[in-house]
């Protein structure tokens, strides 16, 4: 491809000259591959060998060891749960909702609204999400209250508390189930009615369509988007600071004190935390890169 | 299947319920200001409260700021990707992807380690660098999205073809970039800025930590000490992101992407 417009590109009199024996092609990507080694690629691999140094730099496994300590390893098993929590249920709900709104048989006006909704909702997180939970379901919300007033049912009596585990999952379910919808939308569209049609007519079962035909196809783009879910909720830092201060415990939560004054006394398990998040956002993301490719074969 | 059809509606309406409750419930929230009677109090001391103006500015400022400085890194090499190093594609974008994988949290605590005042580049020596470093942060950060759209633009439209026509009129590459491939790709270079803005104007993680007095940081500071206003600012910012993502509508024809350095 280069090649031909290298040919058919005659340098005109007064135009860039487009040099023919040594490319110079590649200083044109020059700025935007300064960029990302200095705001993506360098800051992260300084983080990750600052996680294997000990505080004399010399290199060591003793912080990665350190995060396996009951404090730490807890705070990532909150993050996990939470994390995992609200992409399956996002997952679980944002497909339905996706599903219903593209082959449910409803009005066509549907799917687009579904679909402007969710662009606005899966955006609308961070600090003014945690203000809506509050005032939803704090302990003087309006759900709460109009639970107490018409059903006489006390959640908070119940045990419910918006600042926990709970809580933060059904306050990142918020964001979760749009962005499943906008991400699954594609793969859906994917499943031919015809496929529908041809099993009914053999004499499958909406059962047996289920089972033999739609989700053997759509698998791969579910987990995998319910995977870009949890690695999408694992790094979330703001709703859940606005939410409950310092009282739960996630990683994120532990790595912004550490940043802000050092909480752990030691910078290089700072580093650890971080480059250990790094590991599993990453895992979490590769997996999804590997299920999309799968899904492509024949979603197209 | 008028069952499944009855389904469907049922899912519908527990989706509209899980939207529209929370929003309800705040703007409720944010009228009760005065026991018994509803007002918009808390919404004239937000409005009243020069820091609120002042941290809005600096966001929408910085927000512009990123909006040049992605446009002006993506579309030039989108654009040399597509014409002369298709090669390198998959290179560029799963750099491009990097940001999504990374949190926001771990690349500014990186930051802080390489642009700390004792370093070669000491950016978080003064104020103004800080801004600059805040500024390449929030390009990093919406840099999945704006690259997204600028590339699906660019792959619409004929490259090769425009950018011979263009030199064989005697244009200069900057001619060609602002005059022919910009206007044909401002669809997605528009849908690309209000993403960044929606991103921007209430990131919170990156903001606090490099220590500017951003809108973010403003909401969480209020959300701590007072208890009407943060419900009226919840309502301000979600008219905020709508009015992005409308836009994003009007102009992309439902590109909207998610963003997700809001939280």
């Amino acid at each position: 491809m280069a090649q031909a417009s290298r040919v058919t590109v005659a340098p005109s009199p007064g135009a860039p000259t487009v040099v023919s024996r040594v490319s110079w092609a590649w200083v044109g990507v020059v700025p935007f591959f300064a960029f990302a080694l200095m705001f993506l690629i360098l800051p992260t691999a300084l983080l990750v060998v600052g996680g294997l140094q000990d505080a004399q730099g010399r290199l060591t496994l003793t912080n990665i060891l350190d995060l396996f300590e009951p404090t730490i390893l807890s705070s990532y098993l909150i993050s996990i749960k939470v994390s995992a929590a609200s992409a399956i249920g996002g997952a679980l709900i944002g497909f339905f909702l996706a599903y219903a709104a593209i082959s449910g048989g409803l009005p066509a006006w549907v799917r687009p609204t579904l679909m402007t909704f969710s662009g606005v909702a899966s955006n609308f997180a961070g600090v003014p999400l945690a203000f809506a939970f509050l005032a939803t379901l704090g302990r003087t919300g309006l759900v709460t209250a109009l639970l107490v007033n018409v059903f006489g049912f006390d959640i908070y009596d119940a045990g419910f508390n918006l600042l926990s585990f709970a809580g933060l999952t059904l306050t990142y379910m918020y964001f979760q189930i749009p962005l499943m919808v906008l991400i699954l939308a594609p793969a859906i569209d994917g499943l031919k009615r015809e496929w529908r049609e041809a099993a009914a007519n053999l004499g499958a079962s909406t059962w047996e369509y289920w089972r033999y035909i739609a989700l053997p196809i759509l698998w791969p783009p579910l987990l995998g988007s319910t995977l870009l879910l949890f690695a999408n909720a694992f790094g979330a830092v703001a709703t859940a600071y606005a939410l409950t201060g310092s009282s739960l415990n996630i990683v994120t939560i532990v790595l912004y004190a550490q940043i802000r004054g050092d909480v752990l006394h030691n910078p290089n398990l700072g580093y650890a935390l971080a480059l250990g998040m790094i590991l599993i956002t990453g895992l979490s993301n590769a997996a999804y890169i590997w299920l999309r490719g799968r899904s492509e074969r024949w979603l197209r | 299947m008028r069952g499944s059809r009855l389904g469907s509606w049922l899912a519908m309406l527990l989706g509209v319920l899980y939207f529209f409750i929370p929003l309800l419930a705040t703007f409720e929230f944010s009228l009760r200001y005065f026991r018994g009677v509803y007002s918009v109090e808390a919404y004239r001391i937000v409005l009243a409260d020069p820091q609120f103006g002042a941290t809005v500015t600096y966001s929408i400022v910085l927000a512009l700021a990123t909006i040049v400085m992605g446009i002006a890194l993506v579309v030039p090499t989108a654009y040399w990707i597509q014409l002369r190093l298709p090669g390198l594609r998959p290179v560029v974008e799963f750099i491009t992807l990097l940001p999504l994988v990374i949190p926001a949290i771990v690349l500014v605590f990186g930051y802080l380690r390489i642009y700390n005042s004792s370093s070669i580049l000491p950016l978080t020596g003064t104020e103004r660098t800080t801004d600059v470093l805040l500024m390449a942060s929030y390009v990093t950060l919406a840099l999945p999205y704006v690259y997204r759209s600028v590339d699906t633009a660019l792959r619409a439209i004929d490259v090769r073809t425009l950018t011979q026509a263009a030199q064989s009129l005697g244009a200069g590459w900057s001619t060609i970039l602002f005059r022919v491939i910009l206007p044909n790709v401002r669809v997605g270079v528009l849908s690309g800025a209000f993403l960044t803005f929606a991103i921007v104007i209430g990131e919170f993680t990156m903001a606090s930590l490099l220590d500017r007095p951003a809108f973010g940081p403003y909401l969480q500071l209020i959300g701590a000490n007072r208890a009407y206003e943060p419900s009226a600012l919840a309502i301000i910012s979600f008219a905020l992101t709508w009015a992005c993502m409308g836009l994003i509508q009007v102009f992309g024809r439902g590109a909207a992407g998610q963003a997700a350095g809001a939280r």
